[in-house]
């Protein structure tokens, strides 16, 4: 495949950046190599929820029934603090829904396993804030996705900016400083960052913003929802002119094309420093991941989760150098990294290819020669029930088979075993065939 | 900062876990939630030569460390005193204790 | 659209991750600066 350079999209100047920090590439390699054991991990504790959002990237709603009991869980902890996991990141769905929500987290700052976990604020209480805010080890990340109702709740469900905003006055009030106040960017808030900041400063919180992936059911929201070339482009000034004490999570290396790259490792650590283990314990590469192809196994067999973090074929794979494949080339590469392996997998594309958001606009192309019929989907879908969700990569209306019952018929109970069910043989005369 | 000097006395600080890697070591602060690497494995050595009863001196001595190379893990030292990995410590500091003890959440009703 | 400037260590680094003269010994990364975590 040849990239050829397409017309250059409209760009904003920009002042010289500072000079931030830029991780050796004697690290690079070592981490690129993968290690022992993750430094830290996502941990989703649970596919329920009481929200819906239209990007959620584990698409949760309701519990599995397989989900990991409470014992399973410490023993999780135990290897982790054997492993020294320094720090896991607890989320879901909603994790406080759990009722050994509390008992885990305290199992956990007590085992040498430091916490932060991510909610939408439905328990966060003036009680439980008093608790959180007297613990040393507990971080606390409450997701807002809009500045205003408006933007947030179109996301995120109705009343749930009021369900954030609440949680985190409950927080400030408690004199918990420094909790982080976590964004996905899309194009409808990256006009708003400006007005995040001024939310985190009011409650002496801790911004952090985050790339939209097309994810779970963030697949379905993509095209309308991820930024646009010049908004990435905002978004990179933005952060370099006022990013300093704004958290990213190392999400936008994928922009680092644009000049000097963002604070954080600055490439993919997935299967290489971090991983993600989710309710029923199965472990993917990382929570953007969550997909066969990205199963590395389950720390339910033998070997536990050390066993999959070292032994795992698509763990070892993933530690293997890779060449730059078609971005090889690329001047670029070296700071891009080819971008998100998740963002181009759920968008269809070669892993070997660049990114859908390629800064150089090599991936729009590739989007536009796409076939859309076919893209990936998760196994699971933990969804509420609700309506279907639109098809993914085209705006074109759903194919559904209409039929029609007889009106005559008792429709079968669902809990019916018996294979006839519902069927009414009717009397037999005389055959139309004539053949007996 | 103070400067840190070969006769400066320091100690790993009781919240920081160090986690040995081929390539040198990770060091974490669980109160601060810095995270620092440690490229070379003579400098986790001298790390673990701080614990409080000699000074840096002795602690490069007793690691080995080249004298000409003495400026260059002085200064990785000061990096990790203003980071907290390490702080200065009279001699004959307490035995570090690496468990974070944190108020626990769940003991009370809650909500 | 600008090339990215030159790394900030001082001398050219080898790729198979020796560690080269004038480079510091230690690095620092915030917890949060790893991509893959949420």
């Amino acid at each position: 495949m040849t990239l050829v350079a397409p017309t250059p999209t409209a760009t904003t100047t920009t002042a010289a950046p500072p000079t931030p920090h830029r991780t050796s590439s004697t690290l690079l390699g070592h981490f690129e190599r993968g290690l022992d054991a993750p430094i830290c991990l996502t941990w989703e504790l649970t596919y329920a929820c009481n929200l819906s959002c239209s990007h959620c990237l584990s698409s949760s709603g309701r519990r599995d029934p397989r989900e990991l009991t409470t014992e399973e869980c410490k023993g999780i902890i135990d290897e982790l603090q054997r492993m020294q996991v320094f720090y896991v990141n607890i989320g879901g769905g909603e994790p406080t829904v759990r009722s050994d929500f509390w008992e885990l987290v305290d199992y956990a700052t007590a085992h040498q396993v430091g916490v932060k976990f991510s909610t939408n604020g439905v328990k966060i209480t003036p009680e439980v804030a008093q608790r959180l805010a007297a613990s040393d080890y507990v971080d606390v990340q409450i997701s807002l996705d809009g500045a205003t109702a408006e933007v947030n709740d179109a996301v995120r469900g109705p009343g749930s900016y009021d369900l954030a905003m609440r949680a985190m006055q409950n927080l400030a009030d408690a004199g918990f400083r420094g909790f982080k106040i976590s964004v996905v960017c899309t194009r409808e808030n990256i006009p708003q960052l400006d007005d995040f900041k001024a939310i985190a400063d009011r409650f002496q919180a801790q911004l952090r913003l985050t790339r939209l992936r097309p994810s779970g059911r963030g697949a379905d929201v993509w095209d309308d929802l991820h930024p646009l070339p010049h908004q990435q482009r905002e978004l990179y000034d933005w952060l370099v002119a006022n990013g300093e004490g704004v958290l990213t999570g190392d999400s936008f290396f994928h922009l680092s094309a644009f000049g000097e790259a963002l604070p954080g490792l600055n490439l993919c650590g997935a299967g290489r420093v971090v991983c993600l283990i989710d309710p029923i314990g199965d472990v993917y590469a990382c929570p953007f991941a969550i997909h066969d192809e990205f199963l590395a196994g389950s720390i339910r067999e033998p070997g536990g989760f050390e066993g999959v973090w070292r032994h795992s074929e698509l763990f070892q794979k993933l530690r293997e150098p890779t060449g730059g494949g078609a971005c090889g080339s690329c001047a670029f590469y070296d700071s891009c990294r080819g971008g998100c392996m998740a963002a181009k997998f759920f968008t269809g594309l070669p892993l070997d290819g660049p990114d859908p958001e390629c800064v150089r606009g090599f991936g729009e192309q590739l989007l536009a020669e796409r076939a859309t019929d076919a893209l990936p989907k998760p196994t699971a879908d933990h969804s509420h029930r609700t309506s279907p969700p639109r098809p993914r990569g085209s705006a074109g209306p759903v194919p559904l088979t209409l039929s029609i019952r007889r009106p005559d018929a008792q429709p079968a109970h669902a809990c019916a075993e018996s294979p006839l069910a519902g069927f009414t043989p009717t009397a037999v005369t005389a055959c139309a065939c004539g053949g007996h | 900062m103070p400067s840190v000097t070969l006769d400066s006395v320091v100690a790993v600080h009781p919240r920081v876990s160090i986690r040995p890697e081929p390539f040198g070591a990770l060091l974490y602060h669980f109160s601060t939630r810095q995270l620092s690497f440690l490229k070379d494995r003579m400098l986790l050595e001298v790390v673990r030569a701080c614990d409080g009863t000699r000074t840096l001196g002795e602690a490069l001595g007793t690691t080995g460390v080249p004298a000409a190379q003495t400026a260059r893990y002085l200064r990785a030292v000061e990096t990790l005193v203003a980071s907290r990995m390490l702080e200065s410590a009279s001699a004959g500091t307490a035995p570090r204790r690496t468990a974070p003890d944190s108020a626990t959440i769940s003991t009370e009703a809650v909500a | 659209m600008t090339p990215s400037p030159a790394p900030q260590n001082t001398v050219v680094e080898a790729p198979s991750g020796e560690l080269i003269d004038e480079e510091s010994l230690v690095e620092e990364v915030s917890i949060d600066g790893m991509c893959g975590v949420y």
